[in-house]
């Protein structure tokens, strides 16, 4: 057994929910019933493979590579097929095999229009293998593969399920972050080329660019093009402007799956590959990207402020939110790497259980306008309630995951790893204290004209108001007790968190001698 | 400096036993939160079984432990207790008095030979650990980012956990009654035991980081209570204020929790922060940050000037809410912050020796500010929040001019007389068709309601201090400690703080005489008949009024009283002189000449007061005003009128100047930057692209990349549509473009440099 987890363990787990779809693509499209099984089954499958990975995953060695499977795959080019897994990847993993077949649950009763149950589920299983190479990978070429199959299933879902403007957001999606890609991919061949190495694997690179005497301005230069890569897909400001697009007009699966994993595909990226990489570039970039983060955490609540449908704005404050992991990655310290990492969980678990809120609000109501809700606790209580609930996991309330990925980033960026300026980050600090003052108040005014008050005359009788079903419960449920569980344990992630952050931050410090 | 303080007490010392397990009364009350909200619908109207049954346990084991506290004070010192010889002698070893003058002061004050108390009880367990291997504990000294949570047992934790739980105690009783029949009754106890649960959690906090924790949690809890009634807008209007005005507050308690959590060296423990700021370990100017910071989140949750504001606001939520929540618990978390972090604001404010400071200020601003608006107020619920402003405003200045104790003890008798007050609003309400305008619905209810009289009676006399109600032994201590008074010898010589604390006690004195004379003499101006509320609500009232009269006697001077009854509440609450987490603080000797003065002051007011209303019952026994009075004739006096009911114009300046300025042009204008600017360079940058790509390949390939960027492709788009394109190849098409661009661009990169 643990022979079979070492050697296939990971693999099994990427590429079943692969398997899974082309399971489906057997199966004649009428029988819906089927495809929703076959998904579910396929998630689920996946996810206790996951598991028994996790279980066998040695943690008092988290910091090194696991289960690596390192075989030849592409010649022509020196890139590997190698895969492994230590805890920068775990929780993320973790994270995806969680919140996948919670939104096929979902689906049960809430295919969105046009319908065709198999395109659509099929779609995000192809998303799941795409999510899970992303953080198993350990080559740069594979890396890039991963991170771009994500990006069509994705495209597909706005692109056909979406909103009324769904097709302006489905190809904004795609090119800005295909943009992203490239400038990524050519960092990533002019790292190769530079070093002179003869594989595209991340540590041996890393290794190669100490090795050598490679001019500061290249390093910074090469990161740059990661940064861009990596910074749309967070998104930081000022790169942010397909997101709000595509969250609004993606269905509710879609934007679940966006809020959850997808951006975490970029910051996972930088402390996976681009900081490990480049640290002595990471140490120049750093003041750029914590104060575009603490200018999106600002701005992003500003312009949460300034919304008028709900899941507009439940899409603005994730450029807010991601402002606070992108400052605890660019303390460059271990313990801004930890909130980083528990803010991409917090993040994922608070801002998907929203955007289901916001998807079965629309469905009831046939409109997120603020102005024409309110009232839904006395038309849907419990719905309200949940609401409620997730609006103060997302301002940071104590108690909840929300606040273990921010105020441990506020308090990284007080003291930044050696050679980044004290004052600035300390200034940074302020002003992201800042925004929790707005993150408050843009939340609490969104619970305040939609779930309190009483119902609008246009809604008072209106029948297909309901109170939550048992699909919503099975699939929400789990969410919950993530949330209020790792607001009160907080060690479930952060004891786990520890070498490989480490080994992050003393390659900078090692910068700072 | 490793002395880190994180240990399971480990020790079965019969008296120490319950220490160790203090942690079960909120756990209690958290279990009685969980059944209310899941099992409490099924008990329809008899939920409240379940929070009573929980706060009247956590009640009894409270006073189990104060009990074991008190009996842990040894008069004979060689009676030396050891349970907690654990953790703390380590500290008990460092060097206790690191100023000079003051620990003179403090022996010349009279502690006597030192008398045996007993020293903090820590109990901890590893919270999380976040620099250790995964298999770590927070045992391990090595590591610097270990976050314990647990309980800290010492005199002011004891103090706190007895007053929460009292006064929650006889809340709930009180609100089974006064909000029976309620809308969301269940929801109602649900937050009761909940606040209770997060209020206890903070008191018995041993890091910072647990104390934020409670902090935010019991704010939670206010903001759901202020809202209970979130069908009408104001109230909801109301709770988000208070949170929002909070959440101002909570960047200096962030950001100074940073401070200190680096100041000691990388820890959020409580004993060991006090420690190291009473060693002069952590540089002044870092504690003076760190205190100011801190100050901030004072002001907004202990509602001092000029964050105040969200308190008379909160008086929208239910009256046994504004009781416990709004006067008697939540609002001193403030003050029970700096007096836990004493050393840090003893020493980052220079409190000894000084004659002024940021703490003392606002504090005393307070006093006055808060007393003054509550002239203008009819509603009487909006008074007594005024009222409590101001007289947490005396708590603060109290800690602000050195007199520790003086500002727990007056956290503790006000405690008790403002929940009777409130709770007697209540009852008034109640009868008055649940109102609480004092103009339009109350007066004369003297004889109406008789026993509710005489409650409000004895918890106004508190208030005002009159000899010898609760609230005259306490004011009276802060008097002494600000040692502006000759002949006082405290801390400092805080003389303005000492003029501050005089005027208000006038201040008091004649608002609380107004309220009297609108709400008891006079001519009932309701209909009906108002009458005594039933025994649910009454027997509340008059255990609170028999507190308000004895809770005073607990710290009389020794002076007066001798060394047997003197002090009491002092030597059970204050920590040993020998405890190092906590500075050697001075106590000021008790003065008759001032405590005449300040009767005085008070009896003068309230005789004006009186005299001015019986005048004008006596012209016509239902009038509220004056007609033609000062404020017709003189423009000044006018104008200082309009400044009190206009709340000195902060509620406009925070709710249409800042809250509205960020709402609208600054959220606005972000918005359009973000669709006009930012969002159209995009969508430029793509049709140029578009246009540009369009060109160039009609020229090059043809077929390979025209439809993609256009969207033309999009267009067709239908379920089935899709996938055929998916599979007619344009993807990998699209991919080798990509691939080959890229490949391109590097390469030119790297050969350019």
């Amino acid at each position: 057994m643990t022979d079979f987890v070492n050697d296939y363990g990971l693999s099994l787990m990427v590429f079943l929910p692969l398997v899974g779809a082309a399971l489906m693509m057997l199966v004649p499209g009428k029988q819906d019933e089927s495809h929703k099984l076959i998904a579910l089954l396929t998630t689920i499958a996946t996810a206790i493979v996951g598991l028994l990975v996790m279980l066998e995953f040695n943690y008092d060695r988290a910091g090194e590579l696991q289960f690596a499977v390192n075989k030849t795959w592409i010649n022509v080019v020196n890139a590997n097929y190698h895969v492994a897994l230590d805890v920068i990847s775990l929780p993320l993993i973790a994270l995806t095999l969680f919140v996948t077949p919670l939104v096929i649950i979902y689906s049960w009763e809430h295919i969105p229009a046009p319908g065709n149950p198999k395109a659509f589920l099929s779609l995000i299983l192809v998303l799941h293998t795409g999510m899970l190479g992303t953080f198993v990978a350990q080559d740069l070429v594979l890396f890039f593969v991963f991170f771009e199959v994500v990006l069509l299933p994705m495209y597909f879902m706005i692109g056909v399920w979406g909103g009324p403007d769904r097709l302006y957001a489905a190809i904004k999606f795609f090119l800005y972050t295909l943009f992203g890609s490239a400038l990524m991919l050519v960092s990533f061949l002019a790292l190769y080329w530079v070093t002179g190495s003869s594989t595209f694997d991340m540590v041996t690179l890393a290794e190669e660019v100490a090795s050598r005497d490679i001019s500061s301005r290249t390093q910074w230069l090469i990161f740059g093009g990661m940064f861009m890569g990596f910074g749309i897909k967070v998104p930081m400001f000022p790169f942010h402007t397909w997101l709000p697009d595509a969250h609004t007009q993606a269905p509710t699966q879609g934007s679940v799956i966006l809020a959850a994993v997808l951006l975490k595909l970029g910051t996972y990226g930088f402390i996976r590959i681009a900081i490990p990489i480049l640290p002595a570039a990471a140490v120049d970039w750093a003041p750029i990207i914590g104060a575009l983060a603490v200018v999106g955490i600002i701005y992003g609540a500003l312009g949460c402020l300034a919304q008028t449908d709900m899941k507009r704005l439940i899409a603005f404050s994730s450029v807010a939110h991601m402002g606070y992991v992108m400052l605890g990655i660019a303390t460059l310290t271990t313990f801004g790497m930890q909130a980083a990492i528990f803010g991409m969980v917090a993040h994922g678990l608070i801002t998907g259980m929203l955007f289901f809120v916001a998807g079965s609000v629309k469905e009831r109501y046939h409109t997120l306008e603020i102005k024409r809700l309110g009232g839904l606790l006395v038309q849907a209580p419990r719905m309200g309630w949940i609401l409620g609930f997730a609006t103060m996991a997302s301002l940071g309330l104590p108690g909840l995951a929300g606040f273990w990925g921010e105020f441990p980033a506020i308090l990284a960026s007080y003291n930044p790893a050696p050679g980044l300026s004290q004052g600035l980050f300390r200034f940074y600090m302020v002003v992201a204290a800042l925004g929790t003052v707005l993150a408050a108040g843009y939340l609490l005014w969104l619970l305040q004209r939609t779930a309190f008050g009483v119902p609008s005359e246009e809604f008072e009788d209106d029948p297909e108001i309901t109170d939550m079903n048992i699909y919503e419960w099975v699939a929400w449920t789990p969410f919950l007790i993530l949330i209020v569980l790792f607001g009160f344990v907080p060690g479930l992630i952060f004891n786990v968190l520890d070498d490989p952050v480490t080994l992050v931050s003393d390659a900078v410090a090692a910068l700072g001698k | 400096m490793n002395l880190f303080a994180v240990e399971a007490s480990t020790t079965f010392d019969p008296d120490a036993a319950i220490f160790g397990w203090v942690g079960i009364i909120p756990a209690i009350m958290a279990l009685s939160f969980l059944l209310t909200l899941f099992i409490g619908k099924r008990l329809g109207k008899h939920v409240h079984f379940i929070g009573l049954a929980a706060i009247s346990v956590s009640f009894l084991l409270s006073l189990v432990t104060a009990f074991s506290w008190i009996t842990a004070h040894g008069p004979d010192e060689k009676d030396d207790h050891s349970e907690d010889a654990a953790v703390i002698t380590e500290y008990a070893a460092d060097d206790a008095g690191s100023f000079g003058p003051l620990t003179e002061l403090a022996v010349e004050a009279g502690d006597g030979p030192a008398e045996a108390r007993p020293n903090p009880v820590v109990t901890s367990w590893c919270w999380f650990d976040t620099s250790d291997g995964p298999n770590s504990n927070c045992d391990d000294r090595g590591a610097s980012k270990n976050i314990a949570i647990g309980t800290l047992v010492d005199g002011q934790s004891v103090l706190m956990l007895v007053v929460v739980t009292f006064i929650s105690l006889l809340v709930h009783v009180f609100s089974t009654d006064y909000v029976g029949g309620d809308r969301r009754y269940t929801h109602y106890f649900a937050f009761l035991s909940l606040f209770t649960a997060s209020m206890l959690f903070m008191v018995l906090s041993v890091s910072t980081l647990q104390l934020i924790v409670g902090w935010e949690l019991v704010g939670v809890c206010s903001f759901a209570l202020i809202g209970h009634w979130w069908e009408e807008k104001p109230n909801t209007d109301a709770a988000l204020k208070a949170f929002l005005t909070n959440r101002v507050g909570d960047i200096g308690l962030l950001i100074g929790m940073t401070i200190l959590f680096f100041a000691a060296n990388n820890s959020f423990d409580i004993i060991e922060l006090n420690t190291l700021a009473v060693d002069g370990a952590i540089g002044h100017g870092t504690l003076t940050v760190a205190s100011l910071c801190l100050m901030a989140a004072v002001m907004s949750k202990s509602g001092q000037f000029v964050l105040h504001t969200w308190l008379p606001d909160a008086m929208a939520g239910p009256t046994p809410v504004s009781a416990l929540i709004h006067a008697a618990t939540m609002v001193v978390a403030g003050v029970y912050m700096i007096g836990r972090l004493y050393p840090v604001f003893w020493n980052g404010l220079n409190i000894p020796g000084s004659s002024i400071n940021a703490m003392a200020l606002v504090g005393g601003i307070t006093v006055v500010g808060g007393g003054l608006l509550a002239f203008v107020q009819n509603d009487i619920k909006k008074v007594l929040a005024y009222s409590t402003v101001s007289q947490l405003g005396y708590m603060v200045m109290a800690l602000g001019v050195g007199a520790w104790t003086a500002g727990m003890f007056h956290l503790f008798t006000h405690a008790i007389f403002k929940a009777c007050l409130f709770l007697g609003a209540g009852a008034l309400s109640h009868a008055c068709h649940h109102s609480f305008d004092m103009k339009a619905e109350m007066g004369g209810l003297r004889k109406l309601m008789p026993k509710t009289y005489l409650t409000f009676m004895i918890g106004t006399g508190a208030l005002i201090g009159i000899f010898p109600l609760a609230g005259f032994w306490s004011k009276d201590e802060i008097l002494v400690g600000t040692g502006g008074f000759p002949g006082t010898d405290a801390n400092g010589t805080y003389y303005l703080p000492f003029a501050f604390g005089i005027i208000g006690a006038a201040l008091t004195a004649a608002y609380m005489t107004r309220v009297i004379m609108l709400t008891f003499f006079g001519e009932y101006r309701g209909h009906d008949t108002p009458h005594d509320p039933g025994p649910r609500m009454m027997i509340p009232l008059q255990l609170l009024a028999f507190g308000a009269v004895v809770a005073g006697f607990l710290n009389m001077p020794k002076d007066w009283v001798g060394d047997r009854f003197g002090l009491i509440f002092e030597h059970w609450v204050e920590p040993a002189s020998s405890v190092a987490s906590f500075p050697a603080i001075g106590h000021g000797k008790a003065s008759i000449p001032l405590a005449i003065l300040a009767t005085l002051v008070g009896v003068v007011a309230v005789f004006l007061t009186h005299a001015y209303y019986q005048r004008l019952f006596a012209k016509n026994p239902r009038a509220t005003e004056v007609t033609g009075g000062l404020r017709d004739r003189n423009k000044y006096a006018r104008g200082f009128h309009t400044l009190l009911s206009e709340k000195y114009y902060l509620d406009h300046l925070y709710t249409d100047g800042i809250a509205a300025g960020t709402k609208g042009w600054m959220a606005r204008g972000t918005y359009w930057f973000n669709q006009n600017i930012l969002d159209n360079v995009i969508n430029y940058a793509g049709k140029g692209a578009v246009v540009g790509g369009q060109f160039l390949y009609r020229f090059i390939d043809q077929g390979a990349i025209d439809g993609s960027v256009n969207g033309a492709g999009l267009t067709a788009l239908s379920s089935g549509g899709f996938l055929r394109r998916v599979q007619s190849g344009k993807v990998r098409q699209y991919a080798t473009l990509m691939f080959g661009a890229a490949t391109v661009l590097a390469a030119i990169f790297v050969v350019a440099i």
